[in-house]
């Protein structure tokens, strides 16, 4: 190899980390001009009315998001009902067998299933509840969020009691606490503040998911709770507003990503809190 | 301290069933509460595996139909109507593959700059945090927002680009579904990597240095060389993310079912196409053909999420 000059190895050293610089710094550009888009043209549709009134149709002025702030509650809250549980339960499998072979295939499938593109579970949600059911309904699309929870609330369950020591538990153990309330009573406790984190970031993550509410809560024009009817939600109506070729329909779609947008980093902001307020720490 | 740590260690190693086997061997002191624990979290690590096995099986037995009927002729026959009833998945194949592969080729330059200036140059400081945060913030917007602003703002810049290199200016195409799907994916990507390249043992490091290596000749014939297998198996698990990413691509790519001319042509991917036509579908056949593409898409994104795991592992095993 040709031997180079220290010079010009010390000019190649700084181009290469201007260059990376460059590169990196490059990614905020896109970010910067999504954030003043949504921030210039959603901050000035959003007020009180926009977020206690119903749409109205094409050409009345006004119309607000009310029912879709609703639809994407009730939606987050079922998806909770059906992954938390079973997410927490699995967590604690997975962590208290670890080394057993069945617990290495749960962990590959929860890999496989937090991989699965969001439009394919929506298919799965269409098939299993809508088709039964007949008709869309707001449960459906929850079951739906739930599927794309669960992966994150077992991961963040497993990790956060893998951290916690072996000395909590034989203490426990040592006292002759019963293992079932040693695991309930000592170590979930101890592991409440990771598996929450897990719960608000799994809960920022399906806030926005559009695909699987396509074919299972369908959108709704009215205000709505109950389960069992199509109901509306936040990202759908950015949807189905943002591809209507009418401009008043694409301000109120602004309007609805500033809300949707501050939600999602709300909730990742509390997350941090959550976990630097709430840490395992022994 | 470290007594305890051993011996916890040695019972984890001798009973990989838990401290509950150990307890089953050792004690006849099993109450019911333990044994209905037990199988109750036994339970629901059975229903995730359940739950994986039946959307698999779901999904095989809902495309039925459309196996029957065009059999394997289906990957490869590019006509897709459903007013004639003649389903043809090889546009969407190849729509997914162009739009993926191009935002894979945007974004990684980007990404591995990412992964490079946090994994090794800026572990913490007023840069480093600024980058981490805006790298958290790109990951965290909807993909519908994306979508959003892809069609009011990229769109018209493209369609403009296109009237100057002479092309049909549609604006919509593959070509800004790449641009978007590419900023989506570099979060992904740069969080990845970086890990990996985190991971590379500081005596390496310091053997180049001491020889008088510079800071970027150790990153590049050692860190980069070392960390390579996982930020590869980082990029394809990106690749995952951008084969089965939705909204985004469905808003701006221009929904057309035939095989695309050039990377400027309307087209769909595989995952678009399932969010255009599902709800309309009414007849059979042509609900089974969505699912069947949706099934294709769901092993397409399993291999690679296998694949792209299994080198992490084996990355992270190794160092």
């Amino acid at each position: 190899m040709k031997e180079k000059s220290l010079s010009g190895r010390i000019m190649s050293d700084k181009m290469f980390i201007t260059g990376i610089s460059i590169l990196s710094f490059l990614v905020l550009v896109p970010l910067i001009l999504i954030l003043i888009y949504i921030v210039r043209n959603g901050i000035s549709v959003v007020n009180w009315k926009f977020l206690v009134s119903l749409p109205r149709p094409v050409g009345e002025p006004g119309g607000g998001i009310s029912n879709a702030l609703v639809g994407t509650a009730i939606l987050i809250g079922l998806a909770c009902v059906v992954s938390v549980p079973l997410g927490i339960a699995s967590g604690i499998f997975l962590s208290e067998q670890r080394r057993s072979k069945f617990a290495y295939v749960v962990r590959l499938f929860t890999e496989v299933l937090q991989g699965i593109p969001s439009i394919v579970i929506g298919i799965i949600a269409y098939l299993w509840i809508v088709k039964q059911l007949g008709g869309f309904s707001a449960l459906s699309g929850g079951i739906a969020l739930g599927i794309m929870m669960l992966p994150v609330v077992i991961r963040s369950t497993e990790e956060t009691l893998k951290l916690i020591p072996h000395s909590l538990r034989e203490a426990s153990l040592a006292l002759g606490v019963p293992y079932y309330r040693t695991v309930l009573k000592v170590l979930l406790p101890a592991a409440l503040g990771g598996i929450t984190t897990g719960i608000i970031l799994s809960i920022a993550r399906i806030a926005g998911e559009t695909a699987p509410l396509l074919f299972t809560v369908f959108g709704s024009p009215f205000m709505e709770t109950n389960i069992f009817k199509p109901v509306n939600s936040l990202p759908l109506l950015i949807f189905n507003y943002a591809t209507s070729p009418y401009p008043e329909w694409h301000s109120l779609a602004w309007g609805a990503s500033f809300v949707l947008v501050v939600f999602v980093l709300g909730m990742n902001l509390l997350s941090k809190l959550v976990a630097s307020k709430w840490k395992v720490r022994y | 301290m470290g007594q305890a740590n051993g011996l916890s260690r040695h019972l984890a190693n001798a009973y990989p069933g838990g401290i509950l086997q150990f307890l089953n061997r050792n004690t006849r002191a099993i109450g019911l509460g333990d044994r209905v624990f037990t199988k109750a979290i036994l339970v629901c690590g059975i229903a995730i595996v359940v739950l994986l096995l039946g959307i698999f099986v779901t999904l095989m037995i809902e495309s039925l139909p459309a196996i029957r009927a065009f059999g394997i002729g289906f990957i490869g026959s590019k006509n897709w109507d459903p007013v004639a009833g003649a389903f043809g998945g090889l546009p969407f194949l190849v729509g997914t593959l162009i739009t993926s592969l191009l935002a894979l080729g945007l974004a990684v330059p980007f990404a591995v700059s990412i992964a490079i200036l946090l994994g090794e140059y800026w572990k913490r400081g007023p840069h480093a945090g600024l980058l981490r945060s805006a790298v958290d913030l790109l990951a965290g917007i909807p993909s519908v927002i994306y979508g959003f602003w892809g069609l009011m703002v990229l769109v018209p810049l493209v369609r403009t680009f296109e009237l100057k290199i002479h092309v049909a200016p549609y604006g919509v195409g593959i070509f800004t579904a790449s641009i978007v799907l590419a900023v989506m994916i570099i979060p992904y990507a740069a969080a990845l990597g970086r890990e990996v390249i985190e991971l590379v043992p500081a005596d390496l490091k310091e053997a180049a240095y001491s020889m008088g290596a510079t800071r970027s000749e150790v990153v590049r014939r050692v860190i980069l060389p070392h960390a390579s297998s996982g930020i590869l198996a980082g990029i394809l698990l990106a690749l995952g993310r951008a084969v089965g990413e939705t909204m985004a691509v469905t808003m701006v790519i221009g929904n057309s079912n035939f095989l695309p001319k050039s990377i400027f042509s309307p087209a769909n991917t595989m995952a678009s196409v399932i969010a255009n036509e599902f709800t309309e579908a009414t007849d059979e056949i042509h609900l089974a053909s969505l699912v069947e593409i949706g099934l294709l898409l769901f092993a397409v994104t399993i291999v690679i999420n296998i694949v792209g795991r299994y080198i992490i592992h084996r990355a992270s095993v190794e160092a």
